[in-house]
């Protein structure tokens, strides 16, 4: 019974969010819909751990929607780098599904909590579906499903600041010229092989040789995806979003969306167009390189001139993704396994970041670090869980983040890049500066007046700290995470892994309908 | 239970854990909260001697823990540098213990607990670091120690306290950053191994004109070291309590950083290697000009404990100058300068914290005729002082005695002479300290702040949990006089690897 259920794992990663999100709504009891949504992300996050597990070896796990054989039907494609990310989507997302409820209690109009956890079933319905599929198409799909749900949590956030209709305003303008970028770029290639199953794509691309029609199109998808993972100087949109967005909101997003985007990335760049493209090595190194390290620099140095905790977090956000993206540009194995460990380990950190701000905006009622004076005494469980994220932030040995920095200067010497080596330690060395900041105003600084604060809703409390252990974990032992990293940067370099049919043995015909497709 | 050597090494750095834990939770009694934290010091004595003769007869005990990523362990390995490194640390953390009590409760200090739990967990990352059996290991109890004194140095919460503390941490962790990381992360990439080896694991790896630069990465990296021109931060951490500038600051936090400097030049160079290439020789020139040029500063400081933070960072550059020499004899000089000058500087500035408890006063300056009313603490002070200028029969006549020698051995005598020049040194800024206590009469009129001294003379000492840890420490400078062999006889196997075969 539970195999022939497994069997199906791969749809029901992406079908199990998007049947509890309408009914979330149908039911209109919001703490019922809180319990829906619990269940279905727990259940999701199962599947995703499941996925995980089969594809740590390195196997590849093909399935086909409604038992239509690709390239005419949809194939879910999941290996080691999709399972890596689902995993990601997939635990935070039972974690802020837990978190939410108490911290929406006073950010969010309680008339609008069903409508808030529906746009967040169909949000994570949508990023665990771009990570999943093998089709290029449906990738923009399920990218818009989560972009349009992500503009209306976005808005959400007017409750407790009028600003946050702008801000979803203004992201709703960056993310639809993203996806019509996203969405030209992969017209393109319709038009050259006339297919849109990735692997076939791969295939055809190989066989076309260098093209201008094919150049074209990577130049459009890289854009397309940039403005998507906040890719600097595309990330304009994020501080604001980031900011205004309730607390919960943006914790999930800083540790998914962006993710996601850069699996897309990765996912179009390496298997698609080819490991071995000479066009896309040079914008890599030559384009890209130079924006990430401007990114972590410059985003670094913005970050200490916040005043508001949850927009220096999302400066940094947009200096780590410069990490990543710095790891992928370097164009070998090691670099590559550095930026999917990083993807990983940010999330896990910013995500705590995140959550224990969310924590003190319910209690303060404000983010802003003057409004904080004194909370390490008051709110000692939330204020230290924020120190051991920022200490990951700046790279402190025993955090993931240090593992990160330590695979990255590790890249950079083994490709002989010792500048580059400076580079990363020089811009984690100015997270120091506005992690610390906020530290001293924690624990050092007298508080203003006498603010009543209660201690933090146990709801809130224990996602946060699971946050804050994973993180110390997977510095600690970071065997499972450098595997799967490892892992994935060897298939995504293989591109020739697609020249072989998938495994029959795997190959599972699909009792389930096509979830989405525009062809 | 038998206690092996191997579970000992496990439990002296878990130990002084516990130890924060149990002082946290003592928060509201403060004599439980004390005893914890002296029964902490005794346990891990105790525990790092059962160790000591093991290492002596020439074991080289080692447990691993777990494995980070793959060929990166945290794992731990005693060896003679590290061992003498963590007997001067937990032996001299008992006496600090008992001062801290003495201290803290004379000055009415607030946030208590706070202040033994940061403590107790930097002796805990300094015996990791003492044992640690790579570099990758060293480094993560490096960090733990930086971040867990940055309370300690902010402990007062001014705004003083506050701007020191951001120094210390700025420095520290920017250099360790910075530089040291990037310098392991580059030996890793060329060696595979980051393991303290005998003789180094660098021979052949590198190429040669790249070896000076990989050094600096580690010299200015070890940022604890306090060479110059990355030295602000010692000076800066002085705002802490006396205490914290006592066991920290000249014993557990600097000299963690010159045994770091100690294990480097041995272990991931290998004193031959730096030898014949002369990577070391730009470090040995700076290491000079730190020596005199801090001496120099420390003169014209008038604050007690600022002209004590320069007397240190000179003397921090004999350990490293000791290194830079790529000699046997250098090296020797340099492992008996850890324990020799940890005796001394510690007794310096307990007496330091001492006149502070008894009479508010921090400026030498004012000083004037104190000598008469609080005997023992001068005298100990004397002591203290004729030590690091290396008189016999203290034990800081041995290390410069060595370090001299090693100069000789490397064939540059104008070392020799940069040592003597740095002894008259401190002849001139340490005994003109006690001259005043002695010699020159009080001032009639007390100055601000010294209301509560009598200056009609009577010995009017500190309490005297304040007063009789400087005395033992004193006497700790004349009994390692005549124990300078044991030390000898402990490091020759580093320092002479081709003899010890």
């Amino acid at each position: 019974m539970l195999s022939s259920i497994l069997a199906h794992a791969p749809a029901l990663q992406t079908v199990i969010p998007l049947v509890a999100a309408p009914l979330c709504v149908l039911i209109g009891q919001r703490n019922i819909a809180w319990g829906i949504t619990v269940l279905a992300s727990l259940l999701t996050a199962c599947v995703s751990v499941f996925l995980m597990m089969e594809t740590l070896d390195g196997s590849v796990i093909s399935y086909h929607l409604g038992g239509w054989a690709p390239p005419l039907g949809i194939e879910y494609r999941v290996d080691i780098v999709n399972a890596f990310v689902l995993f990601i989507v997939g635990m935070t997302g039972a974690l802020v599904a837990i978190y939410a409820r108490a911290s929406i209690e006073r950010e969010i109009d309680p008339d609008l909590h069903v409508y808030f956890y529906t746009a967040y079933l169909l949000c994570l319905t949508g990023l665990l579906g771009v990570t999943i599929t093998g089709d290029a198409f449906n990738v923009f799909v399920f990218l818009e499903i989560s972009s349009l749900s992500t503009y209306t949590l976005v808005a959400l956030g007017a409750g407790r600041d009028q600003r946050a209709l702008t801000a979803s305003y203004n992201y709703l303008i960056m993310g639809t010229i993203g996806a019509t970028f996203f969405v030209i770029g992969i017209g393109f290639l319709y038009m050259m092989t006339g297919t849109l199953n990735m692997a076939d794509l791969a295939e055809r691309i190989a066989n076309m040789g260098d093209n201008r029609v094919i150049r074209v199109a990577f130049v459009f998808i890289l854009v397309g995806i940039g403005l998507k993972l906040a890719m600097f100087p595309l990330h304009l949109w994020l501080p604001n979003a980031y900011s205004y967005a309730p607390s919960v909101v943006s914790v999930f997003l800083a540790a998914t969306a962006t993710k996601v985007a850069v699996y897309v990335l990765l996912r179009f760049a390496f298997t698609v167009f080819g490991f071995d493209y000479p066009f896309q090595a040079a914008t890599l190194s030559w384009v890209l390189m130079p924006l990430a390290l401007i990114a972590m620099f410059a985003m670094s140095i913005v970050a200490i001139f916040q005043s508001d905790l949850k927009r220096m977090l999302a400066y940094s956000s947009v200096a780590q993704i410069g990490y990543i993206l710095l790891g992928v540009s370097m164009l070998s194995k090691p670099g590559l396994m550095a930026g999917i460990i990083h993807l990983f380990n940010h999330a896990v950190t910013k995500g705590a970041l995140f959550m224990a701000v969310g924590i003190f905006v319910l209690r303060y009622g404000s983010s802003r670090i003057e409004d904080l004076r004194g909370a390490g005494r008051t709110m000692p469980w939330t204020a230290a869980a924020f120190v051991a994220g920022g200490l990951g932030l700046i790279g402190v040995p025993l955090t993931t983040g240090f593992i990160s920095k330590w695979y990255l200067i590790t890249a950079a010497f083994e490709s002989n890049d010792w500048w580059l080596a400076l580079l990363i330690v020089g811009s984690s060395l100015i997270a120091v500066f506005y992690v610390w900041r906020v530290v001293e105003a924690l624990y050092l600084a007298e508080p203003e007046g006498k603010p009543a604060v209660s201690s933090a809703p146990l709801s809130m409390v224990l996602p946060t700290w699971a946050l804050v252990l994973a993180s110390l974990y997977f510095g600690i032992d970071a065997e499972l995470t450098s595997k799967a990293a490892s892992t994935a940067a060897d298939l995504l370099i293989e591109a020739t892994q697609f020249d072989s049919p998938a495994e029959p043995a795997k190959a599972v015909p699909g009792a389930i309908g096509a979830a989405a497709n525009g062809e | 239970m038998e206690l092996t050597v191997t579970t000992a090494i496990s439990l002296a750095v878990i130990l002084p854990l516990a130890g924060t834990l149990l002082i946290g939770m003592s928060d509201k009694r403060p004599n439980q909260r004390e005893a914890v934290s002296i029964i902490t010091s005794l346990a891990l004595f105790y525990l790092v001697i059962t160790i000591a003769p093991a290492v002596f007869a020439g074991a080289r005990p080692e447990v691993t823990w777990f494995e980070v990523m793959p060929g990166l362990a945290l794992s731990f390995e005693v060896e003679p540098l590290g061992m003498l490194f963590a007997l001067v640390a937990s032996g001299l953390w008992i006496v600090t213990a008992l001062y801290c009590i003495g201290y803290m409760r004379g000055n009415n200090e607030q946030h208590q607990t706070r202040f033994y739990m940061c403590f107790a967990l930097a002796i805990s990352a300094a015996i990791g670091i003492a044992f640690a059996a790579n570099m990758f290991t060293l480094f993560i109890f490096y960090e733990v120690l930086t971040i867990s004194t940055y309370p300690l140095v902010a402990h007062k919460q001014t705004a003083d306290a506050k701007a020191g503390a951001r120094t210390y941490l700025g420095i520290l962790i920017g250099t360790s950053i910075g530089f040291q990381l990037v310098a392991i992360i580059w030996t890793w990439a060329l060696t595979g191994t980051l393991d303290f080896e005998l003789g180094g694991i660098l021979a052949g790896k590198i190429d040669p004109t790249l070896l000076p630069i990989l050094l600096a990465l580690y010299a200015f990296g070890i940022g604890k070291a306090a060479l110059m021109p990355f030295h602000r931060w010692l000076p800066s951490a002085m705002v802490a309590p006396t205490p914290v500038s006592a066991l920290l600051h000249a014993v557990a936090v600097v000299k963690a950083g010159v045994f770091t400097m100690l294990k480097v030049g041995v272990y991931i160079f290998g004193i031959d290697f730096l030898a014949e290439t002369h990577a070391s020789d730009w470090l040995m020139w700076l290491a000079a000009a730190s020596i005199l040029i801090a001496s120099i500063i420390a003169m014209t400081k008038d604050n007690l404990k600022a002209r004590l933070a320069y007397s240190t960072v000179s003397q921090l550059s004999y350990i490293t100058l000791g290194m830079a020499l790529a000699t046997s004899l250098g090296v020797m000089g340099g492992a008996m300068h850890i324990a020799m000058h940890a005796m001394g500087k510690i007794t310096l500035f307990m007496c330091a914290g001492a006149i502070y408890v008894a009479t508010h006063k921090t400026d030498i300056s004012d000083m004037d005729g104190l000598g008469r009313i609080m005997p023992f603490t001068y005298g100990a002070f004397l002591i203290g002082a004729l030590s690091i200028i290396g008189l016999p029969p203290l034990g800081g006549a041995w290390s410069k005695w060595y370090l001299m020698l090693g100069s000789a051995d490397a064939g540059h005598l104008i070392m020799i002479g940069v040592f003597m020049l740095s002894s008259i040194l401190n002849v001139v800024y340490l005994l003109s300290i006690v001259a005043r206590g002695f010699f020159v009469p009080a001032p009639r009129l007390a100055s601000v702040g010294a209301a509560a001294v009598n200056p009609k003379g009577g010995i009017q000492e500190a309490p005297l949990l304040c007063v009789l840890p400087p005395v033992l420490t004193a006497i700790g400078c004349f009994v390692l006089f005549f124990y300078a062999g044991e030390i000898y006889d402990l490091i020759y196997p580093v320092a002479f690897p081709g003899a010890a075969q």
